[in-house]
């Protein structure tokens, strides 16, 4: 496949990056998805957008997220020095609010006055439910029951920002099925609700406008960097479940050769068990939720179930650009299975004091996987993606402990 | 524009015209409940008065179907059903009916999963007329649309409440065998249209087509149907047909509300 002269410029006018993404979706939606088009490339050069945007999340959200080195655990690795980019302290815990933010903004200028999404561990739940409670917005949530059974207090949260938890009980109850049920939704409630979807997948244009407002973590990480050692990272490293704090970790250094990028898919119970979630790296092109990427799926084109013990990372695909860039190799896409992710998951709370969510648990297995044969001098950027708090229900069973 | 491949679904139409009446299309998922019960009903439908029949192409996700054809879609995935078993359905019922236009209707992975280019051989083959995938607007017409119209063969296309004046031609531009009104916004078995505001936006879309328009989403009684068939060229029933194939006897019970449905359309316009 031809190299690009930049992997920065995608995707087409159409919405494809490659073969992948596009419009794949029913007649009802289109209208509305050109609409919103229209609004997003609006916003992006209308300076009092950008104003309004980063004053909230300045002030709100609490950007920038600090870039820490983590001292003890690259100690504990005894090769490259590790950085942790602090997306889990932003209010609501994740990387998720950075995107909600953006699109609340945008859905308020459309002059729509109902907020839906789809949600699997809740972190993209709550923050939208935040958002909608800050700007007084109806907000329904879509979650499959399993999600909600493993994510009570998240569902609580929800609830108590004054959103409605919707279950989903078709499919395995988890993402994919919630993403389904907010579909069904949009399409029957189209003229007056926004649907705000929480990661770079979906149909165009959400997969080039979630990586846009998640952008801010990789300008950031890359200024702090600069700060902090005076030169570009040598390894960026973050999870992938749709891949949008990936997106935004790796986009603004995707043109930067010397930057080795690793993405980091679940890998459940391990590939060759088939109860994965690693559409990339165990999936093959298929189109669903409106785009083309790589999908888990039978010989029949029937989409299969994901497994992760990570709610946030249990979706049978994956964004249509993180697709692309696995065709053209840009990046390096690798799987972490449950079992390693819980090791990370307890390492990290033990020498660092960071409990970490169990989808950004897979990027730092991945980390103690890389770096000890790395020298001390390789600088790694670990994407922090969010807060362990809301797991702690699903560690604990685990080990036999109930709270 | 391309050219319009002549089909049965445009006979049939044109039949329908001679004979002053509009058109049932009925909307069954191939294999629901089972293979063999779905067999006999797709061997019935004709029978029964059906005009045009769509066949079901069962999805696991599928996104714009309300609960009837969701849970449809799962009898028949979970009973065995595979594209190639609705190709080989499509050829036996072609046997012993070779004039009843056949639209497979489904959602664009089986296809893509199966290999655009074979499907279409494949289908043509085996006696289909037309297609309707249901997440594959003009916008990507070049992934199935325009390969159908070269294979010989119809992809019917939906135009929506929404689907305004600016965006009405590029929908109607490749669009053949009928256009599909879908009545109102929203999924598939749940709320139904006004019928005077159907009758609108019927001649706003004659205004931009020829075609033939064919009226679905919310159609369940006889009386419905008739409704819809004194201003369209043809009522699509679907999820209260479905409905029936969960239940006992649903040979008998589709097929019964098949002919109440018949009768409805076929007397709307005396």
């Amino acid at each position: 496949m031809d190299k690009p002269n930049s992997f920065r410029n995608g995707p087409y006018p159409d919405g494809h990056f490659g073969i992948h993404g596009g419009r794949f979706v029913a007649e009802t939606l289109m209208p509305l998805i050109l609409d919103l088009e229209a609004a997003w490339k609006a916003s992006k050069t209308d300076p009092a957008f950008a104003a309004e945007l980063d004053g909230y999340l300045a002030t709100y959200v609490g950007r920038p997220s600090p870039l820490y080195l983590a001292r003890r655990l690259t100690g504990h690795l005894g090769g490259a020095r590790v950085y942790f980019k602090r997306e889990d302290l932003n209010h609501t815990g994740a990387h998720k609010v950075n995107n909600c933010m953006g699109q609340i903004l945008l859905a308020r200028r459309m002059g729509k006055t109902r907020i839906i999404a789809e949600t699997g561990a809740g972190m993209h739940g709550v923050a939208t439910a935040t958002v909608c409670a800050l700007f007084d917005l109806p907000c329904t949530v879509y979650m499959g029951c399993k999600d909600i059974e493993r994510q009570s207090a998240n569902v609580f949260r929800m609830k108590m920002l004054g959103a409605e938890v919707k279950p989903v009980t078709a499919g395995a109850g988890t993402l994919k099925d919630a993403m389904n049920e907010a579909i069904r939704d949009w399409v029957a409630n189209v003229e007056t609700t926004y649907y705000l979807i929480g990661t770079v997948a979906g149909m165009h244009p959400f997969p080039a406008m979630v990586r846009d407002f998640q952008c801010v973590i990789g300008d950031e990480a890359r200024a702090q960097i600069l700060d902090a050692e005076g030169r570009l990272p040598d390894s960026l490293v973050a999870c992938i479940g749709g891949g949008s704090n990936a997106m935004g970790l790796f986009h603004p250094f995707l043109d930067d050769p010397g930057v080795r990028i690793h993405g980091v898919e679940a890998a459940g119970h391990g590939l060759e068990s088939g109860r994965h979630a690693a559409s990339l790296t165990g999936g093959r092109p298929g189109v669903l939720h409106g785009n083309r990427t790589y999908l888990l799926m039978d010989d029949d084109g029937q989409i299969t179930e994901a497994h992760s013990i990570s709610a946030g990372l249990d979706y049978p695909g994956v964004g249509p650009e993180h697709a692309w860039l696995h065709d053209v190799g840009r990046i390096d896409y690798v799987s972490i299975t449950d079992d390693e992710a819980l090791d990370a998951f307890r390492l990290c709370s033990r020498l660092e004091g960071i409990i970490p969510a169990l989808e950004s648990a897979h990027a730092v297995a991945q980390a103690v996987k890389l770096a000890p044969a790395l020298p001390k001098d390789h600088l790694m950027i670990v994407n922090m993606s969010g807060r362990g708090d809301k797991d702690l229900n699903t560690v604990a069973a685990i080990d036999g402990v109930s709270l | 524009m391309s050219p319009r491949p002549d089909t049965r679904i445009a006979r049939r139409f044109a039949a329908l015209k001679t004979e002053d009446r509009a058109g049932l299309v009925t909307f069954v998922t191939a294999g629901d409940p089972d293979p063999e019960t779905s067999r006999r009903i797709l061997a019935g439908l004709p029978g029964a008065g059906a005009d045009l029949i769509e066949l079901g192409m069962p999805f696991s996700d599928p996104m714009a179907d309300g609960p009837a054809i969701q849970a449809s879609s799962q009898r028949a995935l979970a009973a065995g059903m595979t594209l190639k078993g609705v190709l080989a359905m499509v050829r036996a019922f072609r046997r012993t009916d070779d004039a009843t236009p056949i639209v497979l209707m489904g959602y664009y992975n089986p296809i893509y999963v199966y290999g655009v280019e074979a499907f279409l051989i494949d289908a043509k083959a085996a006696g289909v007329d037309g297609f309707i995938v249901v997440d594959l607007p003009p916008e990507e017409e070049k992934e199935f649309c325009l390969p159908c119209l070269a294979a010989g063969l119809n992809l019917i296309y939906l135009a929506t409440p929404t689907t305004d004046e600016n965006r009405l031609p590029r929908v109607v531009e490749n669009a053949s065998g009928f256009l599909y009104y879908a009545s109102i916004t929203g999924i598939t078995g749940t709320r139904s249209a006004a019928s005077d505001e159907v009758a609108a936006a019927v001649d706003r879309l004659r205004a931009r087509t020829d075609l033939p328009i064919g009226v679905g989403f919310g159609i369940k009684t006889p009386d419905q149907a008739a409704a819809i068939a004194r201003v369209a060229d043809a009522a699509v029933v679907g999820s209260a047909l479905v409905a029936l194939a969960a239940g006992d006897d649903p040979v008998a019970r589709v097929l019964g509300l098949t002919r109440d449905l018949a009768a409805g359309v076929r007397g709307a316009r005396r």
